[in-house]
């Protein structure tokens, strides 16, 4: 069944957004129904995928308009894709049920939703796309819809932050197309497994690695990697919650790191053996990310920015893990963009489920909410724990593989220094912890109501994720990050995968 | 080489206006000029001597074709510069309307 | 005072727009027999109905119903692009399988199986959608009001 359906991870969030500004005109109401429903069946269909592929099932290559991978656009769905899409959308749903009541104090709920079904549509199809200008394609929908939500407020500060996001989104976007067409120019194929073969046919020269340098500026911009990072802090400021959740829990890790790893490992076909330069590259990238947005989010007093400096240091443990190149680290960072991408989504809902109630950023304006907004708070305590690394969250065993990945590497200094900076994160979720949630005791609680129905719903739903993913983080590595994992690691059998033979 | 040169350069001066323009509407002129020089790029990718363009209008025909792939990106690609500068310029406007300027020094407010 | 612009500029406006439409027209139904197709039609289309209102209305006046018209007829074409994507479906072939005909005759106007309906629903979306865009940034105090 499968292989039959494939395209409708894209098809059905495309017709939604066809259907919404129909509809949602009639009965704005029909808006909030048609987005959720189109969340839960991607829900559904994403696990039912991903079911499948773990009891045996072979990868799936669908060729649009029966033209074959050859000739036609091919859309994949191996272990790697099959874990991407199936973050996208476990977070884009509690995203959909929160957009229900936030969208109270908005106008144009409709077309709300219809930028939300465009970005899900973009970022399936990113993760399932098989040929490299597709991937583009994606991207751009993709990136071209959060823009305009991040903007949704049109307030001062949302267009300036939306216009600011989309002059680097935009450098970014064109410095991947250069990249794709040089790449073109090179392979006369745009295929990435017939891409792999000829660039291996080639070997590594001087065009290489200037394509990859192109690329590499792109997507590091797009995933927000610490020195084409500014736009990330303001964006997720003036996003709606929702949108935050999204772009900072699965728009960056698939457009940036997703987008980059499948090139890097399996068109590029580069190992740590092969390139060691460019490795170390990335393990440095990620070390500066992760020291320097960890120290700038400890000096914040706004708790929606600070989560974003966060976002920024996270991503760097995902690209040293990455970086480390070996196979528990690759392991390692797959389940970091696993459980970072629930914890991340949790805790911005849970922030502006906050700010919603108190109507205030600052850490200091706001005092002893676990008394009045207990679900909430108790909440946002849990993905604290989790982006932490406190065991049994799912951020734990993230950040443990890629420790131990560093180890097994042996480079141990980079342990230590993941280690060390897991308690600086620690350290930046306490001070919102002990600040907002907590009350000290010279101070009188924040009068605050628990939030509605919807909300909670949604963050009680990522909450037991990441207890699931923690809890049980045996089954979820064998069936799904460690299969994913060996699709990098694999390198060129991508190719085999996809054109047989 | 030299087509590829040009195109470089064009990217170059629209980054230039991007980067160092105070005026919105020159910094969305200068992406313009961005998306055209790498539409020229892909352009060139696809060009060969004495070719003639894609088009069968005669049956049976057989002659030496440019590499039609190139010419559908490029179409491709404009239809996404197309909403990206829309967009951009929907902005521009909204700023405006806030800020009654398109001076970019005079409206930042967010910083780093 | 007079709505729209000079009486020179409506005077070609009135005999250009309906040319500038048919041609958009012919763009769209020849898209895979020649160069163009639903995209540079549509363009030429919305391109029509940009000269009329340009020509014959003042662009802060302009009805909302307009808006809600262009966008409602963009939706209907995207729509239209899906359905016809999920016949290849029904026919028990891959997403966007065109069915009913092969490769299609060279210069035979009924052929390429489903291409030319894609085209005609992609026209659609981009004429409409190019003109709510215009609409939008023309006249967005009444966009945002919506």
């Amino acid at each position: 069944m499968l292989t039959q359906y494939l395209p409708l991870f894209v098809v059905v969030p495309l017709a939604g957004a066809f259907l919404i500004p129909l509809l949602g005109r009639a009965w704005r109401y029909l808006a909030d129904i048609v987005g959720n429903l189109v969340g839960a069946f991607l829900v559904a269909f994403s696990i039912y995928g991903l079911v499948t592929l773990a009891q045996g099932g072979q990868p799936v290559v669908y060729s649009l308009g029966s033209w074959g991978p050859r000739l036609g656009i091919v859309l994949v769905y191996d272990s790697l894709s099959a874990l991407i899409v199936l973050i996208a959308n476990l977070v884009g749903l509690p995203a959909l049920l929160f957009s229900t009541r936030y969208l109270d104090r908005y106008t144009g709920r409709w077309k709300y939703y219809t930028l939300f079904m465009l970005l899900l549509a973009g970022l399936n199809g990113v993760a399932l796309a098989g040929d490299i200008f597709n991937l583009f394609v994606f991207l751009e929908i993709a990136a071209v819809s959060s823009y305009a939500l991040v903007a949704f407020g049109t307030g001062e500060e949302e267009l300036e932050a939306g216009f600011k996001y989309m002059v680097m989104g935009e450098i970014a976007g064109m410095m991947v197309l250069v990249s794709i067409a040089l790449l073109y120019a090179r392979t006369s194929t745009l295929n990435m497994a017939e891409m792999s073969r000829a660039l291996q046919a080639a070997g590594q020269t001087p065009f290489v690695w200037f394509v990859l340098g192109t690329m590499l500026v792109g997507f590091a911009t797009k995933m927000a990697l610490m020195p084409f990072h500014s736009w990330l802090p303001d964006a997720h400021l003036s996003a709606p919650a929702p949108v935050s959740a999204v772009l900072s829990g699965v728009f960056v890790k698939v457009l940036g790191i997703y987008a980059m790893s499948r090139i890097v490992f399996n068109v590029f076909g580069l190992t740590r053996a092969t390139a060691p330069t460019f490795f170390n590259l990335l393990v440095g990238l990620g070390l500066f990310s992760l020291i320097v947005a960890s120290l700038l989010a400890i000096n914040q007093n706004n708790y929606k920015r600070l989560l974003a400096y966060s976002t920024i240091s996270q991503i760097g443990y995902i690209i040293l893990g990455f970086g480390i190149g070996s196979y528990w680290a690759i392991v390692g960072a797959l389940f970091h963009i696993l459980g970072h991408s629930v914890t991340k989504g949790l805790l911005f809902l849970a922030s502006r489920s906050i700010e919603r109630e108190t109507g205030s950023r600052e850490i200091g304006a706001i005092s002893g909410l676990e008394k009045t907004m207990p679900v909430t708070s108790w909440s946002y305590i849990a993905g604290a724990l989790s982006l932490a690394g406190i065991p049994p969250f799912a951020g734990f065993f993230s950040k443990l593989f890629i420790i131990v990945g560093a180890v097994a590497a042996k480079m141990y200094w980079l342990a230590i220094i993941a280690a060390l900076f897991s308690v600086v994160t620690m350290g930046y979720m306490l001070k919102v912890i002990n600040n907002v949630l907590f009350a000290r005791k010279d101070r009188e609680p924040t009068k605050a109501r628990e939030a509605p129905f919807p909300i909670l719903a949604a963050l009680v739903i990522l909450v037991v994720l990441a207890l699931a993913f923690g809890i049980g983080f045996r089954p979820v590595l064998d069936s799904i990050i460690e299969p994913a994992a060996r699709v990098l690691t694999g390198g060129l059998e991508y190719a085999r995968m996809v054109l047989g033979g | 080489m030299l087509p590829f040169a040009a195109c470089f350069l064009l990217f170059l001066l629209g980054l230039y206006a991007v980067v160092l323009k105070r005026n919105l509407i020159k910094m969305v002129i200068g992406f313009s000029l961005m998306q055209y020089s790498v539409n020229l790029l892909l352009a060139f990718v696809g060009f060969r001597h004495d070719a003639v363009a894609p088009i069968i209008t005669r049956v049976g025909m057989t002659d030496n074709f440019v590499d039609p792939l190139p010419q559908a990106l490029v179409l491709t690609a404009i239809v996404i510069g197309l909403a990206t500068t829309a967009l951009m310029l929907a902005f521009v406007m909204r700023i405006y309307e806030k800020y009654k300027t398109f001076d970019i020094t005079e409206i930042r407010r967010l910083k780093g | 005072m007079t709505r729209g612009m000079t009486v020179i500029v409506q005077t070609i406006a009135r005999l250009v727009a309906g040319m500038v439409f048919l041609y958009g027209g012919y763009i769209i139904l020849h898209g895979h027999l020649t160069p163009g197709g639903g995209f540079a039609g549509g363009a030429i289309i919305a391109a029509a109905f940009i000269l009329v209102s340009l020509a014959f209305g003042s662009v802060e006046n302009v009805e909302q119903h307009r808006y809600t018209f262009s966008s409602v007829f963009e939706s209907l074409g995207g729509l239209g692009f899906i359905i016809l994507g999920l016949a290849g479906y029904f026919t028990g072939h891959a997403f966007l399988t065109n069915i009913w005909a092969g490769l299609g005759e060279p210069l035979e106007l009924v052929s390429a199986g489903i291409i030319p309906f894609a085209n005609i629903a992609i026209g659609i979306k981009v004429g409409a959608g190019l003109f709510a865009i215009f609409l939008a940034l023309g006249a967005s105090r009444f966009v945002m009001k919506e």
